[in-house]
């Protein structure tokens, strides 16, 4: 600590210089929060202000700063002194912009600024400057799970881009659905005329493309380490084992096709009766001549059963729409109309949902005179030599019937994802499925799954980050979808996957925190061995060794800290983000006595969504009590319940947190944290009452970046709450 | 309309309808209405039937005559007597999506089923519509008197009588003002160039023979 000299610079521009003595605040930086060096200027983040810091830091050897000025998501790059640790008091965004104008409010105001810089120092001396993990490996290859059109366009843009690809496809040969199917729907203007898939000529590119390498009829029999050095055995049908070493994987296993057998009232497996894919297979072999049935007969009427299967609500089959099939049915309805306009081509639907510019593949549909009945199917069945639909028809509300030579079932996407590792080990169905990457990870040897066993893929803000880092989902696998939306998909994640091993080989985390140097660390002489780290880290990244003490992998790790909030040791931290450099915050507050009406609440805000929130409000002018002393955390999932009971031990009247949406439409950066710190606190009651507290003491909210005048709404009515049970009784002893 | 000439020319054009086009009524709508090559754009979302004025009053809304067209449902849309309670305001074609010429359409249903003899024969509206057609072609322009009384009289004396009484003091009015001239009632005034007129619509109903032969 001899080589540490901390420095406080106070900025007086943007108003703070006349809202504030900062005279004052001054003294307080130097005398309770110990800086060695305070100044003040009158415009922080200009070049001059700027220079003032940085010859500091060059000459007189600073190593921590602290700035007062505007909120750590203001001027970042005037800021930014990556030789230094820092930490940022919020003056302007979280006190200037959010306090009540007016005399009235200084005293308020000056107290909560002056904490604030109190928190800052605080915080500063626990920090130390992030080392960058020691995990850091460098292979820049990329292995492409799956052959078929995500895999093959995440390979491609990949290897074209100027990395090293290993592709492992399961059968034989190149191309999955794609290669299976006649043609494919339009994504060009004028979305007219089915399209040809272009199949073809990407497996051709892929196989002759210097820096790709294909594996077929092979499988991933082990994946082993993190991103940067991951080591895959690719094991071949015929037997033997290849390894290979790469630094991130893209996961393109797509989707197989639901079973129609499943659906014998509407005709599954019965004669005369395909689904889509079976349709693609006839349309193949007329090879754009009239489309013939499996016994041959010409087929002069068809019936398109819409939604077989799917979005069902009683249970049975799939409970969602799997996107591409209206448009599928679509295109297969031209296929005879394109042959023969003579053919009756009759598309049973309840909603029409056509993604992107399908409605004009829509008209072309019904120009080329395909009919589209809104009705739903109650019955397929065999009548002479032909297919008997029956159906309510939805616009005459009546029943009706219909004859075909054949019907189609439009049956929807199951991804191939591999196990679920969220169902118990004696599972039945568990037992059944194939792990695809045979992960050695503690938590499991595949993905972890969404609700209908797509794999978890940060659906809402961030598509491709799944919950292993290093490893992307792209296509079918990760949400139903049609080819467009998977050669998009396989793009996005083939990129994500070059930022992850390029983040890797410097030591850097991945998204969300692209970029940071910390990385978790571990004290093992304090650690019990209680698991809970190595359980609830979102991204499997902590293993266990023999002992059953955690294994860091520090490049699997998304520095989200929840493996800090879930220790009760509290062993684990980071140089510049710890028990200590939160606690210390929320012990250096200025706490009022009993007496004094002076509530304080303590805001643990989610650095990613909440905290942005509470700027915004700040932005907007929309004000919010000045009894709130706010600090931002990485994720709720990093709180650690001995910051609740030390802040409710230190005099606070109460604790709010704010974290993401939770649950399966999560909104939550590292997935799992806003739930975690949901259900902690859920038990927290408990202590609470142990402390002759009011539970009301601590409350948790769910809030969205967007939730700017919420959130002040939200801190208002809880120091209103807080007025009316009082005072916290734990005032003076801690 | 010319509604005597046409039905004399065909000897039963329904019979003639059904044998062409047997079951598709969606492809006998498409050639012979007007407009009807449209019904098939349809997307059934509705808006028409939302828009309509008259919508509680029809039994059909357009959206669901377009669906019974792709249904085949022949007899029951040509014996509807929806498509006569239009009253083209063109709410409908303003909203549609699609831009359907619903009320087009419309009017080309309505006029098919009258000429193959479908249309129910006592909707006031193609009542009226043959009145008042009858009346502005014999003459070259409308005689109101004449339009009047076959209106007010077309249910049968005591009616008409029972109608004009109540209507005596709207009458009065008229004629103070020499806004009615009883007199028009016995011959009444006709347009300069009668036979041009006539002329006229015997030329415009051989176009739209042509037209109607030339695709087919």
């Amino acid at each position: 600590m001899a080589d540490n000299k901390y420095a406080a610079y106070l900025c007086a521009g943007c108003g703070l210089g006349d809202a504030f003595d900062l005279g004052q605040t001054e003294k307080i930086a130097l005398k309770e929060g110990k800086m060695h060096v305070v100044r003040r200027h009158d415009f922080l983040c200009s070049a001059a202000g700027v220079q003032t810091i940085r010859d500091d830091i060059e000459r007189e050897g600073v190593t921590h700063v602290l700035v007062a000025a505007c909120s750590r998501r203001a001027k970042t790059e005037a800021f930014r002194f990556p030789a230094v640790a820092m930490a940022r008091a919020n003056l302007r965004e979280g006190v200037l912009w959010v306090v009540a104008e007016g005399s009235a409010h200084d005293e308020v105001r000056q107290e909560m600024a002056d904490d604030y810089v109190r928190m800052g120092c605080a915080e500063l001396k626990k920090m130390k400057l992030p080392a960058g993990n020691p995990d850091a490996a460098t292979n820049r290859r990329i292995l492409v799970v799956g052959g078929g059109m995500s895999g093959l366009t995440a390979a491609i843009e990949a290897a074209d881009t100027g990395y090293d690809v290993v592709v492992v496809e399961r059968q034989g040969a190149l191309g999955g659905w794609a290669q299976r199917i006649w043609k494919r729907t339009p994504f060009r203007a004028p979305y007219a005329e089915p399209q040809d898939t272009g199949i073809v000529d990407l497996v051709d590119r892929v196989t002759a493309h210097p820096r790709i390498r294909v594996h077929l009829d092979a499988t991933v029999a082990e994946t082993a380490g993190a991103p940067g050095r991951f080591k895959v055995k690719i094991a071949r049908e015929s037997g033997g084992v290849t390894e290979e070493e790469v630094g991130a994987i893209v996961q393109a296993t797509g989707f197989s096709t639901y079973d129609p057998a499943k659906l014998p009232a509407l005709g599954g497996g019965a004669p005369h009766v395909v689904d889509q894919a079976g349709l693609e297979a006839l349309a193949g072999a007329a090879a754009g001549g009239a489309i013939r049935r499996a016994d041959g007969k010409a087929v002069a009427s068809v019936v398109f059963v819409q939604c077989a299967g799917q979005r069902d609500d009683t249970g049975t089959h799939l409970p969602y729409c799997s996107g591409h099939c209206c448009a599928t049915s679509i295109k297969q309805a031209m296929y005879f109309k394109d042959a023969n306009p003579d053919v009756d081509t009759v598309v049973l639907y309840t909603d029409l949902r056509i993604p992107g510019m399908g409605e004009d593949f829509y008209r072309s549909a019904q120009r080329k005179g395909v009919t589209f009945t809104k009705g739903t199917v109650s019955r397929v069945e065999s009548a002479g030599d032909a297919c008997r639909v029956t159906f309510r028809d939805l616009i005459l509300d009546e029943e009706a019937v219909v004859d075909a030579d054949l019907v189609v079932l439009a049956t929807g996407q199951v991804p191939n994802s591999g196990v679920d590792i969220d169902l118990p080990d004696d599972d039945a169905t568990k037992a059944q499925q194939v792990s695809i990457l045979n992960l050695n990870y503690r938590q499991g040897k595949d993905l972890p799954h969404l609700r209908h066993g797509f794999s978890d893929s940060h659906f809402i803000c961030f598509p491709y980050e799944t919950r292993r880092t290093g490893i992307y989902a792209a296509g079918p696998v990760r949400r139903p979808m049609d080819m467009a939306q998977a050669t998009e998909d396989a793009t996005g994640a083939a990129l994500k996957a070059i930022q992850a091993l390029e983040n890797a080989a410097l030591a850097r985390a991945a998204h969300p925190r692209a970029g940071d140097l910390s990385y978790p660390i571990v004290r093992l002489e304090g650690c019990t061995q209680c698991k809970r780290c190595t359980v609830e880290c979102p991204f499997g990244a902590i293993d266990e060794d023999e002992r059953r003490f955690p294994v860091f992998n520090e490049s699997r790790c998304r520095r989200c800290g929840t493996c800090m909030g879930a220790c009760p040791v509290r062993v684990i931290s980071f140089e510049n983000y710890s028990v200590d450099t939160v606690g210390s915050q929320i012990k250096a507050v200025d706490m009022p006595d009993e007496f004094s009406e002076k509530p304080r609440i303590l805001l643990l805000a989610c650095e990613n969504d909440a905290y942005p929130a509470l700027d915004m409000a700040g932005m907007a002018r929309t004000g919010y009590s000045a009894f709130v002393r706010a600090i931002p955390v990485r994720c709720l999932g990093s709180v650690n319940t001995i910051w609740i009971t030390d802040a409710l031990n230190a005099g606070y009247d109460g604790v709010m947190m704010m974290g993401c949406r939770k649950g399966d439409d999560y909104q939550c950066h590292f997935v799992k944290g806003s739930e975690l710190a949901h259900y902690r606190m859920g038990k927290i009651d408990d202590t609470l009452k142990q402390l002759g507290l009011e539970t009301e003491r601590v409350v948790t909210h769910e809030v969205a970046i967007t939730d700017g005048a919420r959130v002040a709404r939200l801190i208002d009515d809880y120091v209103a709450q807080i007025n009316e049970i009082g005072m916290s009784p734990m005032k003076g002893f801690g | 309309m010319g509604a005597t000439s046409t039905e004399t020319n065909m000897a039963d054009p329904n019979a003639t309808a059904l044998a062409r086009y047997r079951n598709d009524f969606l492809k006998e709508v498409e050639e012979r209405v007007e407009e009807g090559p449209w019904v098939k754009m349809c997307m059934q979302c509705g808006v028409c039937a939302g828009s309509c004025p008259f919508g509680p009053h029809w039994e059909h809304s357009p959206q669901k005559i377009f669906m019974m067209i792709r249904a085949g449902k022949r007899d029951e849309v040509l014996r509807s007597d929806s498509m006569w309670m239009c009253t083209s305001c063109y709410n409908c074609v303003v909203r549609c999506p699609r831009q359907l010429p619903i009320t087009q359409i419309m009017h080309g249903l309505a006029t098919y089923a009258h000429r193959l003899g479908l249309a129910p024969k006592l909707q006031p509206t193609r009542d009226f519509s043959l009145q008042f057609w009858d009346n502005c072609t014999r003459t070259g322009r409308v005689n109101e008197l004449k339009l009047t009384m076959g209106v007010y009289f077309k249910d049968g004396l005591a009616a008409g009588i029972r109608k004009g009484w109540e209507m005596r003091r709207v009458a009065l009015g008229l004629l103070k003002s020499g806004r009615l001239n009883p007199f028009e009632l016995f011959g009444g005034h006709r347009c300069k160039d009668q036979k041009g007129v006539a002329a006229m619509l015997k030329k415009a109903r051989e176009i739209e023979e042509q037209r109607k032969r030339a695709p087919g």
